[in-house]
């Protein structure tokens, strides 16, 4: 049977902002009041700018489908792009749209503390030079004549940018205040669960157009096999809201929504790696570990790990992506056989190279951007809120805010 | 504790890459690999301690 066409999948790949906008909507929702309209503000920014640098110079290093084993040979700034070749050319805007979205990831992380001229140059770095380091990589480079399969971006789009998130978590540091002096971590819950709520139901639209346009045009996946795809990615999703329901039932005594979101998000992050080859009940029980993954992940994370992670975007999207490039090892079968060394090696090559290259190139870049531009604002402005020091204006501004916020204790 | 856990991050992503790029299809590549991921957790655990923040008390939050 043939692949796909490419104007089908370029038609589907235009459902991949969604991703985005139900990303923007869970940063917003999962930060406190305060900040609302800067963490919105900020996830805008980093899309923005990580989109121009990836048209600066992100596109010629990553050449999606081109180049050689370590580095992409294309056009910077795009230049005599041939938009004539619609298998090739489909890929740039698909491209474009996965690294916006990957560059939201931190800003939810990083939340109620990142300035915004540092959300706008570490996005750029990171659509620059290390999301194209990857995903070439990945997609056309050594990991993938090695076999490593990675269908729509669950370890170039997704762990790649929870990874990031993380390290710039720890440069960054935790929230006034999260980490008392004894006890538990000091809670500081999102202000609106169902703007977060929607936000996933928007995020699973924009992910079946990434997971079915990535795997037609870069996997070159036959129509059955996209079609497949958009099944286990709705699966994997449902199984991982309920498997993460259930545990925050039997550990916390009642659901939480915020985890039971997060949860259906890691599903959705899980079954990017391998979704158009898996059988459906493959995807369920994928998309159900992540989302057990996905609690214990966040638990880990903020108590033992002291990682102030309000989005909870390092567990859903690296934790859970670098699950999935695992269940892509263990029982993906992709159309072209087994590679040499195996799927399973392959999906391991891949993981070590997320975590023992991209993490410490990602902390290193932010390390040395931090000295030249603080990431942090002044506690005075923490204190305050976001949306008042930064932007000058809440997001709801007839709102009664309790008073004692804005008093110094 | 940082610098080591960065080193070792590093070094055992070049375990996995040597195995891959230089042995090749062996049935030894896979053992690599997986060496190679095992001394990255050491050195994720090593450089995610040396971030554990001070406690900063819960007075201003």
């Amino acid at each position: 049977m043939a692949a796909a066409m490419p104007d089908t999948a370029l038609l589907l790949s235009l459902l991949a902002p969604l991703a985005a906008a139900g990303l923007l909507a869970i940063n917003t929702g999962l930060s406190r009041s305060r900040s609302a309209a800067h963490t919105a503000t900020a996830s805008l920014c980093a899309a923005g700018a990580a989109v121009l640098a990836y048209f600066v110079c992100g596109f010629a290093l990553a050449e999606p489908g081109g180049g050689g084993k370590w580095l992409g040979s294309g056009p910077f700034f795009l230049t005599g792009f041939d938009f004539g070749d619609l298998r090739a050319s489909a890929l740039l805007p698909l491209q474009i749209f996965s690294v916006a979205l990957a560059a939201m990831i931190p800003a939810g992380t990083l939340a109620e503390r990142w300035r915004l001229p540092a959300v706008c140059a570490s996005s750029a770095i990171f659509a620059g030079w290390t999301f194209p380091l990857f995903s070439h990589w990945a997609w056309s480079g050594w990991l993938s004549a090695a076999g490593f399969l990675d269908a729509g971006g669950a370890g170039a789009v997704h762990a790649a940018g929870g990874l990031t998130a993380l390290a710039l978590a720890w440069i960054a540091g935790p929230r006034r205040g999260k980490f008392p002096t004894s006890g538990m971590p000091f809670a500081m819950p999102g202000h609106n669960a169902v703007i977060v709520l929607f936000g996933c139901v928007l995020a699973l639209v924009g992910w079946l157009g990434l997971n079915l346009s990535t795997a037609a045009l870069v996997l070159r996946a036959e129509p059955g096999d996209l079609v497949r795809a958009a099944v286990n990615t709705a699966l994997s999703a449902a199984a991982a809201a309920l498997a993460a329901w259930i545990m925050t039932r039997i550990r916390f005594g009642r659901p939480d929504a915020s985890l039971i979101a997060n949860g259906w998000v890691g599903g959705l992050v899980a079954t990017s790696a391998s979704a158009p080859f898996l059988a459906p009940a493959l995807g369920v029980l994928t998309g159900a570990i992540a989302g057990l993954l996905v609690v214990f992940s966040v638990e880990l994370f903020e108590t033992r790990l002291r990682v102030d992670d309000p989005s909870g975007g390092v567990s859903v999207h690296g934790i859970a992506g670098l699950w999935g490039l695992l269940a892509a090892g263990i029982w993906a079968h992709a159309p072209f056989g087994p590679p040499a060394i195996g799927q399973w090696a392959a999906q391991l090559a891949g993981i070590a190279t997320l975590l023992g290259c991209i993490l410490p190139l990602s902390y290193a870049l932010n390390w040395l951007l931090d000295r030249l531009l603080p990431y942090r604002v002044p506690p005075e402005a923490e204190r305050q809120g976001m949306d008042l020091s930064e932007l000058g204006a809440g997001a709801y501004p007839e709102f009664v805010t309790h008073r004692e916020d804005l008093l110094r204790r | 504790l940082r610098i080591a856990g960065f080193l070792l991050l590093a070094a055992g992503w070049a375990i996995a890459l040597a195995a891959v790029t230089l042995l090749g299809p062996r049935s030894a590549t896979g053992a690599f690999i997986i060496a190679g991921i095992a001394v990255e957790i050491l050195g994720f655990v090593l450089f995610a301690g040396a971030h554990l923040p001070a406690r900063n008390g819960g007075g201003d939050a």
